[in-house]
């Protein structure tokens, strides 16, 4: 008898979910105990997303590591880099002025909407409501879009500068965002429609995951993941950075503690960062958009826009007795805007110059001379002009401060000895740096807070007694990014 | 003829080229219905992901042929050109007969759908046992599967879709009790002319308990959202076929939709009153009696599988332990009573 008890012993199945599962949203990999569909315990394993941008980030300048953090969550890229920023901008001692400031709030707040969103997109179809997912990727296309607008970039926007934002925003972004606010909510609607009281949703997100207010300041839980068990912590309230002391919003908190609060009180935050856009566009201050801090801050790139960045309004011209005929500048440029015979100087019929500098990068001979402002003007005009001085002083001064801009970036400012944390609210949670410096341009250490690694920790107690399909329920309503959480 | 007048009799002669004749019209009708239902297939698969594309603010397949026409050629064709994946140490012989078994149980049960009043395969007087004794089949294929990919994730797939098929099943056989309580026959072309002569010319609606039930049983032993549990990809993957790949996985694909196909013709049968249409619509629009039955029977099958996808596309997934409450504690004592209700109905009338 005994002999047979042993030999038909039974023990628990070890399922080895991800690192590649459709459902762990990245490299995740969780290893369940499961007892048939009950999960007797599960093991969360990080780290396959491992970057080392903490180690980076000791070895670049302030400056530079700001792309790092656009990479973190790539999902709310915005978010990261202005928690980047205003770090550092506290660590410099410096302030962004007011309009920067809004302008800041409204990518954050953008970025917060367009992260909420992905998270609903990807809980609804863990959880299988398909259609969901795709409602939702309409409207976050459509951020995309407006980011596109503003900064070219898409996902990884590294918008925000130390000290303020990369360039202006123009009327048209407004326009625009305010037509998306206006239509938003109606959209949050027709998620609600197919989610928010259908009976299965009801029934997959109620008593789910259920963590109470004390434990889950004790698992060190922030964001919408903590505010749904019923603790009232925003750092965008309780320690304003940017704007968020000029604009009216509420903190939306859950009663149970359960994924479905955590999913209602995601749904709010959706609505309030929408009331904060508008408000944000209707107050948006006029003025600069860099701090006045040239010790600290990138100087405005259109200084040196004549070497790096010509506009329309440089023209180009090819220096007759410097030119030697050779035909590159013919062959590079796009407009087919350059004539001329072989061995002799080349002409540019300024019409159709598109003021690429194309041909500007291939003469060898720097025969091809740029002249800011000089569009429009007749040849003869810009023969005279090219030969000024004050024109080639212009340029010289260009190429200097650019030299100069570079051993900036590459070796950093001087800033003040010293270390100091400073935590963002990013769509996930609280988003920390930690920053020591030692003196010089490159952080001594930076060390990063990230909400993902932290509500990843949690996930072996969510789980606690819940079935398979329920680790699913889990992962989605603690909203991590593995980008994140491995850094 | 000589020789043959030998060997055998004229009479015996006669009825053997009889014989013949009968089995070379069934062949015939066997190879019409294969050929049209996997057409069907074909075609369900683009129907679907255009219907889910529409509903979903996309547009679907495009690309392939005029509004991605031939989409499903396409898919086949790359599916026969796909490696014929074998996880190491999966138990070959039943690998490889799993998908077999699942497709031919599916294939089976199309040659005792009557399509029109006559033309069906087979005419059998126990036809809805059979296309129950199929489906409870076709459970091997799905079970063996699932144990011989050597795959955690087809195992605990395969365990969940033999526990959901036969516990749905269960209420789908009592839901349809009524219906035969009704019609007085398990044969389903009587059964669709019980529902003819009947009062209101379909049995979906005094039966509307069992229809009920029926439709939902039904979504459940095809796994299809919300009960597509057993391949719900967010969990499992794919679930028991998570290991199969190329044609393998073809032929599980094929016997799935072959599947919604036969679930929603025996729901035109038993419930939607088959090729006929209500007396009382051909009463107010006598035209409507011209039209030949195979359409009002293609029209009932393909609103049904419309139904299907529009669940799809709108409802998130159940549980396990939910789905099996749903089907234990609700849907078998509903179908319970229901008999209960007929069966006293019956008597008294």
């Amino acid at each position: 008898m005994e002999q047979v008890e042993k030999i038909f012993e039974t023990r628990e199945l070890n399922v080895n979910m991800g690192p590649q599962h459709p459902a762990t949203h990245g490299v995740l990999r969780l290893v369940l105990d499961v007892d048939g569909e009950k999960i007797v315990k599960v093991t969360p394993y990080v780290g396959y997303l491992h970057r080392g941008m903490e180690k980076l980030g000791e070895s670049l300048s302030y400056f530079q590591a700001l792309p790092l953090t656009d990479r973190m969550d790539y999902v709310s890229a915005m978010s990261n880099n202005i928690g980047y920023v205003v770090a550092v901008e506290k660590l410099f001692g410096i302030e962004a002025p007011e309009r920067a400031k809004f302008i800041r709030t409204i990518v954050g707040e953008m970025s917060r909407i367009s992260n909420h969103l992905l998270w609903l997109a990807t809980h609804a179809l863990d959880i299988g409501a398909m259609t969901v997912f795709l409602y939702c990727f309409r409207e976050r296309e459509w951020i995309l879009e407006l980011f596109e607008m503003i900064c070219g970039a898409r996902l990884t926007v590294t918008y925000p500068r130390i000290g303020g934002v990369r360039n202006d925003i123009s009327q048209e972004f407004l326009d625009s965002l305010y037509k998306f606010t206006e239509e938003f909510p109606s959209r949050i609607l027709e998620y609600e429609t197919l989610i928010d009281q259908n009976r299965i949703w009801l029934q997959r997100t109620k008593g789910i995951g259920v963590i109470s207010a004390e434990e889950a300041i004790n698992w060190g839980l922030t964001g919408p993941t903590l505010r749904g068990s019923g603790v009232r912590y925003d750092i965008r309230k309780h320690i304003p950075y940017d704007a968020y002391d000029k604009v009216d919003f509420d903190v939306p908190i859950g009663t149970e503690g359960d994924t479905y609060d955590r999913y209602r009180c995601r749904m709010i935050e959706m609505r309030q960062s929408n009331n904060i856009l508008r408000q944000c566009i209707e107050i948006l201050p006029p003025g600069p958009v860099m701090a006045d801090a040239p010790k600290f801050t990138l100087q405005p790139k259109d200084i040196m826009m004549p070497v790096t960045h010509p506009t329309k309004e440089h023209a180009f011209f090819i220096e007759e007795k410097t030119c030697k005929g050779c035909g590159m500048c013919l062959r590079a440029c796009p407009a087919k805007a350059i004539f001329g015979e072989k061995k002799k100087p080349h002409k540019i019929k300024q019409e159709l110059c598109l003021s690429c500098a194309n041909c500007y990068v291939a003469c060898k001979f720097k025969a091809l001379k740029i002249i800011p402002g000089g569009k429009g003007l007749s040849d003869e005009k810009l023969a005279e002009m090219a030969a000024s001085a004050a024109i080639a002083e212009e340029i010289k001064k260009a190429t200097e401060l650019l030299v100069e801009q570079f051993t900036f970036i590459k070796k950093g400012p001087r800033v003040p000895e010293g270390e100091l944390y400073v935590a963002t609210e990013v769509p996930k949670g609280e988003l920390g740096f930690y920053f020591v410096s030692d003196g010089s341009g490159k952080p001594y250490r930076m060390r990063l807070r990230s909400p993902s690694f932290v509500h990843a920790s949690v996930l072996p107690r969510l789980c606690d007694g819940h079935l398979v399909a329920d680790v699913i329920a889990n992962i989605g309503t603690i909203d991590i990014v593995l980008g994140e959480c491995d850094r | 003829m000589g020789i043959f007048e030998n060997i055998i009799s004229p009479a015996a002669l006669d009825s053997l080229i009889k014989f013949g004749i009968d089995v070379g019209i069934i062949l015939i009708k066997i190879v019409v219905v294969l050929g049209v239902a996997l057409l069907h297939v074909a075609y369900a698969t683009y129907f679907e992901r255009k219907v889910i594309g529409h509903m979903q603010v996309r547009l679907g397949p495009m690309r392939v042929g005029p509004h991605g026409l031939l989409q499903p050629f396409a898919d086949g064709l790359k599916l026969f050109f796909k490696e014929d994946v074998m996880p190491s140490e999966a138990d070959k012989p039943v690998f490889y007969l799993s998908p077999i078994i699942f497709m031919a149980a599916a294939m089976t049960s199309l040659s005792f759908i009557p399509y029109t009043g006559n033309f069906m395969i087979a005419d059998v007087n126990v036809g809805l046992l059979f296309l129950f004794a199929m489906s409870g089949l076709g459970v091997y294929g799905i079970f063996m599967s699932g144990w011989s990919s050597n795959s955690k994730y087809a195992f605990i797939g395969g365990l969940r879709s033999t526990a959901q098929v036969i516990s749905y099943e269960i209420a789908m056989g009592l839901s349809l009790v009524g219906v035969m309580i009704m019609a007085g026959s398990l044969n389903l072309s009587d059964i669709v002319k019980a529902q003819e002569n009947s009062t209101f010319g379909i049995f979906a609606i005094p039966q509307i308990i069992g229809f009920i039930v029926f439709v939902i049983a039904a979504v459940a032993e095809t796994n299809r959202t919300p009960f597509d549990l057993p391949e719900a990809e967010s969990e499992l993957v794919a679930g028991y076929f998570t290991e199969y790949s190329g044609f393998r996985f073809a032929l599980f694909f094929l016997g799935e939709y072959i599947g919604m196909l036969i679930m929603a013709s025996l729901c035109t049968i038993c419930f939607l009153g088959g090729w006929t249409i209500p007396w009382y619509i051909t009463k107010i629009l006598p035209f409507l009696s011209y039209v030949p039955g195979i359409v009002w029977f293609l029209i009932k099958v393909y609103a049904f599988i419309f139904f299907y996808y529009w669940i799809r596309a709108t409802v998130p997934r159940y549980r396990y332990d939910q789905l099996m409450g749903i089907g234990w504690k609700i849907l078998i004592p509903v179908a319970l009573a229901n008999i209960l209700v007929t069966g006293l109905v019956k008597i008294l009338w």
